[in-house]
């Protein structure tokens, strides 16, 4: 292992990740701090989702490593990966909750999976988490059905950080919500950041999360339309930065204008 | 020769100058279709062998948790009995009404028993309990899992440490095996019970005469070949399912699609296997009981 992995919760470096028959990851280099928020955006297709789904182990890289904590993930044996798993935690898209359990069950799932913590103490975490996300103890016998987007997604969020995880990856947190529940949304994940040391790796491309709750922003681009041997991360630095970025297509994601792109869509 | 041939998925065959289509081109389109067809064919059946071998693995590892055994054993034996039953019923009483005639015909209709009673047992019981599993709950099985594959459900089980194949294909095959025998007693039973009824009160045949033929007409091996055989049906039942449910494409057409692939891939293996097993177990039956050969 070398110096510089140690000092990295994440470490990634040269990967490559093909999906579907697709080549979506082209020669990633990036290493997140512990303690980092890192925004990871672009447009739809960029890979940024591949890429999230890699570096928690439910993608396998075409080449490449991937570190956690110094561990290299691809090197691991299925129950060595579970494992490391439980020290992350995932909040995905569409919240991902078993619409076959009530929310009880379903923020007490990664508690009965993981640990020997009796009746009670799941009973008392699942409801200290759920007030922590702004949800009243009466929901914990509703379905996932009976439940708002919004109210789904702090369930999601609930879940994620029941085991008080090292890393919490977001992917599109605030994806289909209004304008308050995403900054309610936004708030929270502050709010998980400031009771527990994790680092958290935010997939989106709300602007406004990336530029409110992360410390980095990481901006893929592509791989089709990259020019030859041009690095897939177009941008890597403070939300700050964004606006001040020389590359055009930074500034203009960031603005939100489609110029050339209406053409090459359009035609 | 001019032909206007559309073939889709294919290179396109390779146009003379006058834009026809020779019947060498036709044949390479057909040998690259059917070339694809049984790649993929092979492909798919090595990917449904591993997926089974990670299964039994976990099955000889890991045995899933309780609370989740007794949901599925509930959901896919006790809910299934019902049905399993009201079928029996009926393709006991069908067996009467197509038997009826030729046995009368002859003055045999007192030994009716006999081929309702062994056809059941021997062969209509466990296909029709198999069919009716992979009816109801292979395909039910498909759907959900395929939901839970596009919902990102699957993802979010591994991610929280649990298998996916340990925690929803584990008890899934485990209900099946350890059920069906069940499920196929109650056809068997309901079966006999139905073409009795029809045969005596329906077709008025005496009632002792019915009885003491039937009697005479199934052997325990009869029996048990019945049940040995389901157990086959429910694990590839389960397999099968399980299997399309976890490869499911993306939307609203990829559910149905696995569910329905899900009951004709099922019943399909469940006749292939009662081909092969019916053979084996005649070779058994008459190595055990040579007698039996000289009858036939």
């Amino acid at each position: 292992m070398s110096d510089s992995a140690a000092e990295h919760l994440i470490d990634v470096q040269h990967l490559h990740v093909d999906f579907h028959g697709q080549k979506i990851l082209k020669d990633i280099s990036v290493s997140i701090e512990a303690g980092e928020t890192v925004a990871v955006i672009g447009e739809s297709g960029c890979g940024k989702t591949v890429f999230m789904k890699t570096i928690v182990g439910l993608i396998p890289p075409t080449r490449g490593t991937l570190r956690f904590d110094g561990q290299d993930l691809s090197a691991l044996s299925p129950p060595a990966l579970s494992d490391v798993r439980r020290r992350f935690g995932f909040v995905f898209q569409n919240a991902a909750l078993f619409d076959s359990m009530t929310i009880f069950d379903n923020v007490a799932f990664p508690m009965r999976q993981s640990t020997t913590a009796d009746d009670d103490e799941i009973h008392e975490r699942v409801l200290k988490h759920l007030q922590e996300v702004g949800l009243p103890p009466t929901v914990i016998s509703k379905r996932p059905s009976e439940l708002s987007g919004g109210m789904r997604k702090r369930v999601g969020i609930a879940r994620a950080i029941i085991l008080q995880p090292e890393l919490v990856v977001y992917d599109e947190p605030t994806t289909g919500l209004d304008p308050i529940m995403s900054d309610v949304i936004n708030e929270l994940m502050l709010d998980v950041r400031r009771r527990y040391p994790v680092t958290s790796v935010i997939v989106t491309h709300d602007m406004r999360t990336a530029q409110k709750v992360s410390d980095r922003v990481l901006m893929f681009y592509p791989r089709a339309r990259l020019a030859k041997d041009e690095p897939q991360v177009l941008y890597d630095g403070p939300p700050a930065g964004l606006d001040q970025c020389e590359d055009d297509r930074v500034r203009q994601f960031v603005r939100g204008e489609a110029g050339q792109r209406l053409m090459e869509i359009t035609g | 020769m001019s032909l206007s041939v559309s073939t889709q998925n294919d290179p396109a065959p390779r146009r003379p100058e006058n834009g026809s289509v020779t019947i060498r081109d036709m044949l390479y389109a057909w040998v690259v279709q059917w070339g694809a067809a049984v790649v993929n064919g092979v492909a798919t059946v090595g990917d449904i062998a591993l997926f089974a071998w990670q299964m039994l693995v976990w099955i000889f590892t890991r045995l899933p948790q309780r609370g989740t055994l007794l949901v599925n054993f509930y959901q896919i034996g006790v809910l299934s009995l019902p049905v399993v039953a009201l079928t029996g019923t009926f393709i006991g009483m069908v067996l009467a009404v197509q038997s009826y005639y030729q046995f009368h015909a002859i003055g045999l209709e007192s030994h009716l028993g006999v081929v309702i009673n062994t056809s059941l047992v021997r062969e209509l019981g466990p296909v029709l309990a198999a069919t009716m599993l992979a009816g109801r709950v292979g395909s039910a099985m498909a759907a959900v899992l395929g939901t839970m594959r596009v919902t990102e459900q699957i993802d979010a089980l591994t991610t929280m440490g649990a298998d996916p194949i340990h925690y929803l294909v584990v008890p899934r095959f485990l209900a099946c095996i350890f059920l069906i025998p069940a499920l196929t007693i109650m056809a068997d039973f309901m079966g006999i019970v139905g073409g009795y009824f029809y045969s005596v009160m329906v077709l008025d045949i005496d009632h002792a005469a019915y009885l003491t033929h039937s009697r005479d007409g199934v052997v325990g091996f009869d029996l048990f070949s019945g049940i040995f055989k389901s157990v086959f049906f429910g694990g590839m039942i389960a397999v099968i399912s399980c299997y399309q449910g976890f490869h499911c494409k993306p939307g609203a057409e990829g559910v149905g699609k696995a569910a329905t692939q899900a009951f004709v891939y099922s019943f399909v293996m469940i006749l292939a296997i009662d081909l092969f097993l019916n053979i084996i177990l005649d070779k058994i039956y008459f190595a055990m009981y040579p007698a039996g050969a000289n009858i036939l």
